[in-house]
């Protein structure tokens, strides 16, 4: 992960596992203000589970209101890995686990302020993260 | 209670009635110079002889949604009424020092980035009053960006047919089968609305998606 020939030039940043259980039971609101509280500590979050997509355009729309008010905030980097190629068995396997779990615990979110992480690249074999 | 029942019973009507005279709302929506105002301004023009907004290499140009009302458009003896929404670019992230590097000043600059983010809030808010949407991706771009995912993502869930269009296709490095690939449960067209190359296919596909209304 990350670009070898920048990480001289890093000043820190930490990063943070979120388990689906400490959202598990927050609302949406509830969901966007703790990520957004984590990227605004400058550090990359890794989610397990996604977000519904509902909740993805609103993180968007919050990250976009706090731009020009949050000083040096820029946005976010965002992605989703997710296991899409499935058949049918796999996908009713995989649904039967999320409605007991409440959520996608098969994906993995990563969320990163745009000041740290430059961008997520990704292809459907890998994902970089290439920082600042 | 029963004049509740009544007037429920009149406002269903009445809305079935002239729901099939509204104009089909089509929006374009996808991530910033993708090309969504050249594609409008092409059917603007094929049309109704107007273009529908200003376009420019600087990303954010668009920054307000921007309408076309009566788009009459015509294919193989139909025709179909829309109502063209052209949405400002949705993105994660904006930096007004990108906007420098277009000879840009610094008070432009951050009076674009403000007003692009706020660009960005209204594209979303607008999404779910959509009837049609036309996801605009630049073919020369990798299509497995988070934006696009959750754009698409929102529309299935909201029940908003959706057409994916590959622009810029004329532009050597586009790849038409990436887009495909990355998004195969979706009709996927290459155009290019810059020489207005396979609109023909494009107005097949949107006739075609209106069955689904």
């Amino acid at each position: 992960m990350g670009n070898k020939n920048n990480l001289g030039k890093l000043k820190g940043f930490a990063i943070q596992f979120l388990p689906y259980s400490e959202i598990k039971n927050l609302d949406g609101d509830g969901r966007i203000k703790k990520i957004l509280g984590i990227i605004l500590g400058n550090s990359i979050l890794i989610l397990q589970g996604k977000l519904k997509p509902e909740e993805e355009s609103r993180l968007i729309g919050d990250t976009m209101a706090m731009i020009g008010h949050v000083k040096s905030f820029k946005g976010i980097e965002l992605a989703v890995i997710a296991d899409s190629k499935e058949g049918f068995l796999g996908k009713m396997r995989k649904g039967i686990v999320n409605a007991l779990s409440g959520g996608d615990l098969g994906a993995i979110t990563i969320i990163g302020p745009a000041s740290v992480v430059k961008e997520i690249k990704r292809n459907p074999k890998k994902i970089e993260l290439l920082l600042s | 209670m029963v004049v509740k029942i009544i007037t429920n019973f009149f406002k269903r009507m009445f809305s079935t009635i002239f729901k099939g005279k509204e104009d089909i709302k089509l929006g374009f929506y996808g991530p910033p110079n993708a090309g969504k105002t050249s594609l409008a301004n092409r059917i603007c023009k094929d049309w109704t002889g107007e273009e529908l907004g200003s376009v420019s290499k600087i990303p954010h140009e668009t920054r307000n949604v921007q309408f076309k009302e009566k788009v009459e458009i015509e294919y193989k003896g139909k025709t179909m009424t829309f109502k063209m929404v052209d949405t400002p670019g949705i993105s994660t992230k904006i930096d007004y020092e990108d906007f420098l590097k277009y000879n840009m000043n610094k008070k432009d600059a951050k009076k674009r980035a403000k007003e692009a983010t706020q660009g960005v809030i209204e594209s979303i808010k607008w999404l779910e009053d959509m009837d049609m949407v036309v996801v605009v991706l630049d073919a020369t771009e990798n299509p497995y960006n988070q934006v696009n995912i959750t754009i698409i993502g929102n529309l299935v869930a909201r029940k908003i047919p959706v057409l994916i269009v590959a622009n810029k296709m004329d532009v050597k490095k586009a790849d038409l089968k990436k887009i495909e690939a990355a998004f195969p449960e979706y009709d996927t067209i290459g155009i290019s609305a810059k020489y207005g190359k396979n609109l023909e296919e494009f107005y097949e596909s949107i006739f075609k998606l209106s069955k689904k209304l």
